[in-house]
């Protein structure tokens, strides 16, 4: 019998998934797919990843191979533009015919440009496709302010990535008068306003656009109201539109506001022609987002092969991601009274707003919206979709979150009916996750993932993988712990006790005596550390070299192309001339690109691997030593100039940062830690976002703990007031050795605080009441830590055997590396950008 | 009558060249290899030194370990780890890297970068 051929067009992500469907329920097709896109089906869920690597390959859903193993023949960037629905033919773009028993469309969809005039000049941009946001990206390089037009899912997410681009002045503008329209209510809107403009984003409302201007470039866009707004860029996202031009144009029958009609089974007009994903008018809706799509296609694919099942409309909840705030909306987010009798939670302090739509007799949990904490949204979710019972008083889960929120996730997990849909981008139920735990052994999220595929489309569902995994594990009567990897059953405070008892030194002796097989990237790093902490030797020796993360292992940190940078310490930030010089000399020796840190300090950028001992022996010679910038170790104190110049300064400020910087030099933590100290409550040297801050008061100094800059501030709490000197650094020795030995790996200390239970009250009665009876060890800890320093890098240019390690070629010991490459730069240079990716 | 693949083997460096349970990069034939000594297995890989994410010429600098009971090493750059016996993308990737055989004669390392077509033994 000869094979039937099924013809898919379009390999987005609806067709690719059909195409997946198809050839795992039969191995008698012959399966063709025409795709407009240059490029095989992406991730376009998370498209705006794309902006953080530029990595196309991270995105594709499909490795090449697979479709050469399974045989399916893939025409890139080869349109299709005719189908003679008679004869059974599609005809593509570049002139290949084929015939075909059935047709798939799976054409998707684009955005939908309103007609304004002047959409087509440069600088005004859609938000679909890879190419779009190559060209945004562009753009963007030359532009300052930035404008989206619409404010729905799609828009905030474009606002966002515009932000992360470095366009600081962007503007949402939604003809709405509120966000997420079709998501969330007035109320849950202002309170969403409020956190975007937190970000920096700037939302207009009720605003209708009637022009944009601009002599080519865009320059401005014209509002109906009269007012006007700036911008050099614009990005359009103010709805889809069905790609139904072909359907059309071969008599499909299509609905009054496009979209190809399709009855329960997925079959168009023409009964041997389906059409899925967002091309398809299902129920007279047009569905947006990918699991429905997904859900359609197993479906069509069933009914190609004779199984009947049908489409009954789904479930269009979604919860926003990327955006840094949390937005979720699930059942129906506006019924209201006499159908449902809403309860509502707002706190504008803090941005939280939380609506629960409740039936009139209070038995069922109808929809509603989450902003600012959406924790709950999973389990709320399954609450509507399996028409759980409530509990007697339904207000609880308005802050059950916070609250005993292990307790009530579990009881709620276990409630969850086994037929509970938990990743609805890839159809899995709660008894497939938790048969992958009990069954096949998966014991966290990643490896169910794997096994089910669940987790792996958005992403939504994930934490409550997390949560389902530690249920059945804890079911089985499993032990739930934080352990290491594959190699080690243990937590890192288990290991870090047990090296200690064991008095073991290197990486070798702890795997040997403690875990098993040969380690991996996440274990070995972690126990360099702790090795570090616990007994502060040089960490090249003992083999502990390639036990170490790549900084670590050539004491400077890696960059674009594979060279070096210098940072030697600089201790409060104070420098002779003469030392300022030779910086200067060696920079110009080396050709190295040079620049003030943040941290009061000069790094020299661009060393090669082979170059690092002399530039760092012409250093040590200058008397400098490494400033740590590589390692999980102290990174500078700052300081302000304090009482030696300032009028208003109260202490010594920089020989106090000075003193404190050469204390703590070198030692190692769970991740890197900050210092910095204040002459007077003017907070010049900004101590208050330090893992550690002092500042001078007119009785001696304050010192506060746990703050932090980065991605995440958050400023540090007071710890104690008016100490002395001594006091300060006692206190300071007690609470980083509480914090070395019970933080987890790559923890700073304001997460540390934060997880603490008690938080900065205990931390205190630990610290200044030594609650733990423990002040006298951490002091003596410490002590031997303070006294077992030395300079790595001294040490390294001075032994040759671990010198001998920084070449690049082992048989050319003086040769570089010739594929290092670096472009001009404001008269210095610049790594030159990643090599594209051979695909 | 069998088959016989005849390898060209190329001297490559000594065995004390090499860093246990570490990488280096050596230069054969004007191209960029990894050696590998997993000393706590006592294996010898050779890998191409390009890692395929970003094109960097850095895999000799990555850490060696095992998953499960396959060898791979972790690109320093962004962690993508590699089996080093087939040379497989562990991390879910479709990029894969070369790998070359290698043999140990004597204390020194030998590397075969490309094989002779296999000719028959008429014996
Ligand atoms: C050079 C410098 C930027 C500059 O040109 O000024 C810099 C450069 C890097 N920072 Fe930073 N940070 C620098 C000051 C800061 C500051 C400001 C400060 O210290 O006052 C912060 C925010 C304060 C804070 O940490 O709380 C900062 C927050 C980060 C973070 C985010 C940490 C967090 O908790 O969120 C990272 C990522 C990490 O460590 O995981 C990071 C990581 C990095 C790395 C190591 C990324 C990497 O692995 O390549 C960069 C290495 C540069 C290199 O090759 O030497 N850098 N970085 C600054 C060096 C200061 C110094 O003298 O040592
Ligand atoms: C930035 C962004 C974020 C998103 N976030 C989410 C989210 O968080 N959650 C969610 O559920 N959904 C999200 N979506 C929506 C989701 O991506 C779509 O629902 C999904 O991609 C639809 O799949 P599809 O295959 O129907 O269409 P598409 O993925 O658009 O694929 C259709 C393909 O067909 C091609 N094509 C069209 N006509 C022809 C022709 N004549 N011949 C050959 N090929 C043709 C097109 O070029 C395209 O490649 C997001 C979308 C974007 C753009
Ligand atoms: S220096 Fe710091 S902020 Fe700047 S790019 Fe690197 S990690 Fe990011
Ligand atoms: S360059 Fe190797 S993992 Fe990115």
């Amino acid at each position: 019998m000869k094979k039937k051929t099924v013809i898919i067009i379009g390999n987005g992500m609806v067709g690719n998934k059909i195409c997946e469907k198809l050839r795992s329920k039969s191995e008698n097709l012959s399966i063709v797919m025409f795709s407009e896109e240059p490029i095989r089906a992406y991730d376009r869920v998370h498209l705006t990843d794309y902006f953080k690597t530029n990595a196309v390959e991270d995105l594709f859903l499909k490795e090449k191979v697979w479709y050469e193993e399974n045989e399916i023949e893939l025409h890139l960037n080869d349109p299709i533009v005719d189908v003679n629905t008679i004869l059974r033919e599609v005809s593509s773009l570049h002139g290949i015919h084929r015939s075909y028993d059935f047709l798939i469309l799976a054409t998707g969809s684009e955005a939908f440009v309103p007609p304004i005039p002047g959409v087509n000049k440069i600088g005004v941009f859609l938000y679909r496709t890879i190419e779009d946001l190559d060209l945004i990206q562009a753009y963007a390089a030359t532009a300052s302010k930035g404008t989206v037009m619409g404010g729905g899912l799609l828009g905030l997410e474009a606002a966002k990535a515009l932000l992360d681009l470095g366009m600081a002045d962007t503007s949402i503008v939604e003809f709405a008068a509120r966000l997420m329209p079709r998501q969330i209510d007035d109320a849950a809107s202002r309170v969403l306003e409020a956190k975007l403009m937190e970000l920096g984003l700037k939302c207009l409302l009720q605003k209708s656009a009637i022009a944009i201007r601009g002599e080519e470039k865009i320059e401005e866009i014209a509002f109906a109201d009269g007012s006007i707004l700036e911008t050099d860029l614009l990005i359009i996202s103010a709805g889809i539109r069905p790609r139904d031009e072909l359907a059309k144009k071969i008599g499909l029958a299509v609905g009054p506001r496009g979209g190809i009609m399709v009855n329960a089974q997925m079959q168009t007009s023409i009964p041997d022609i389906y059409a899925i994903g967002e091309c398809a008018l299902a129920h007279d809706m047009i569905y947006g987002l990918v699991a429905p799509g997904y859900e359609m296609a197993e479906i069509a694919a069933s009914h190609l092969l004779g199984v009947e099942k049908s489409f009954s409309g789904f479930d269009m909840s979604t919860k926003l991601k990327l955006l840094g705030v949390d937005v979720a909306s699930f059942g129906d987010p506006f019924i209201d009274a006499p159908y449902a009798l809403p309860i509502v939670f707002e706190d504008s302090h803090n941005g939280i707003y939380k609506r629960l739509n409740v039936s009139p007799d209070g038995q069922r949990l109808l929809g509603g919206i989450l902003v600012g904490e959406a924790a709950a949204y999973n389990m709320l979710l399954q609450t509507v979709n399996n028409n759980l019972p409530l509990p007697e008083n339904p207000a609880e889960l308005l802050f059950e979150e916070k609250k005993n929120s292990e307790k009530s996730i579990s009881n709620g997990i276990a409630a969850l009916p086994d037929s509970a849909l938990i990743c609805s981008c890839e159809g899995i139920s709660k008894a497939q996750i938790c048969d992958a735990v009990t069954l096949q052994n998966c014991e966290n999220a990643d490896a169910v993932k794997q096994c089910t595929k669940a987790g792996s489309g958005c992403g939504g569902c994930v934490p409550m993988i997390k949560d389902l995994v530690t249920f059945s594990m804890k079911q089985q009567g499993k032990y739930v712990r934080n352990t290491v990897c594959e190699h080690f059953d243990l937590s890192r405070q288990e290991l870090y006790d047990l090296i200690k008892i064991h008095e073991l030194k290197s990486y070798d002796e702890v795997i040997d005596t403690l875990g098993r097989g040969h380690g991996c990237e996440t274990c070995k790093p972690l126990v360099s550390s702790l090795l570090a902490s616990l007994w502060n030797e040089m960490i090249l020796r003992k083999g502990n070299d390639v036990a170490q993360d790549s900084n670590d292992r050539y004491l400077a940190n890696i960059q674009k192309g594979g060279t070096y940078s210098v940072v030697p310490r600089i201790p409060g930030g104070e420098i002779l001339p003469d030392k300022l010089i030779v910086i200067g000399q060696v920079a110009k020796k080396y050709g190295l690109y040079t620049k003030i840190t943040g941290g009061q300090r000069i790094d020299m950028f661009g060393a090669h691997i082979n170059d690092l001992p002399n530039i760092w022996e012409e250093l040590i010679a200058a008397g400098f030593e490494s400033g740590h910038a590589y390692g999980k170790a102290l990174r500078t104190v700052k300081s302000c100039v304090g009482s030696t110049w300032c009028r208003f300064g109260l202490h010594d400020s920089v020989s106090f940062a000075i003193q404190i910087e050469e204390r703590y030099r070198g030692i190692r933590a769970p991740h890197k830690f900050k210092s910095a100290v204040s002459g007077c409550i003017r907070e010049c040297a900004e101590a208050q976002s330090k893992d550690f801050g002092i500042i001078a008061t007119e009785k001696g100094w304050n010192l506060y703990v746990c703050g932090n800059g980065g991605s995440k501030p958050q400023h540090a709490l007071l710890l104690a007031s008016d100490i002395d000197s001594e006091t300060c650094i006692r206190y300071i020795d007690r609470f980083l050795m509480f914090y070395i030995r019970t933080a987890d790996p790559l923890t700073r200390t304001a997460t540390w605080l934060n997880k603490m239970d008690g938080g900065i009250d205990y931390l205190r009665n630990v610290v200044v009441n030594d609650s733990l009876n423990m002040a006298t060890t951490w002091e003596q800890d410490m002590q031997k830590l303070v006294s077992a320093y030395q300079c790595e890098w001294k040490v390294a240019v001075e032994d040759p055997n671990i010198r001998k390690r920084f070449v690049h070629f082992v048989n050319a010991p003086d040769e570089k590396d010739s594929n290092v490459r670096f472009d001009d730069f404001r008269g210095q240079k610049k790594a030159a950008d990643w090599n594209t990716p051979v695909l | 009558m069998e088959t016989l693949v005849n390898t060209n083997w190329l001297e490559a460096c000594r065995t004390e060249d090499a860093i246990e349970n570490g990488g280096v990069c050596l230069k054969l034939q004007d191209k960029q290899i990894a050696l590998f000594y997993f000393t706590r297995r006592n294996e010898w890989y050779a890998t191409q030194n390009e890692c395929p994410h970003k094109r960097q010429m850095i895999l000799s600098r990555g850490m060696l370990g095992s998953l499960g009971d396959t060898p791979k090493v972790a690109c320093p750059f962004h962690k993508k780890t590699f089996a080093l016996d087939t040379g497989e993308c562990l991390s879910g990737d479709e990029c894969a890297i070369e790998t070359y055989p290698v043999k140990v004669e004597n204390g020194r390392v030998y590397i075969a970068l490309t094989r002779e077509t296999p000719t028959l033994d008429m014996q």
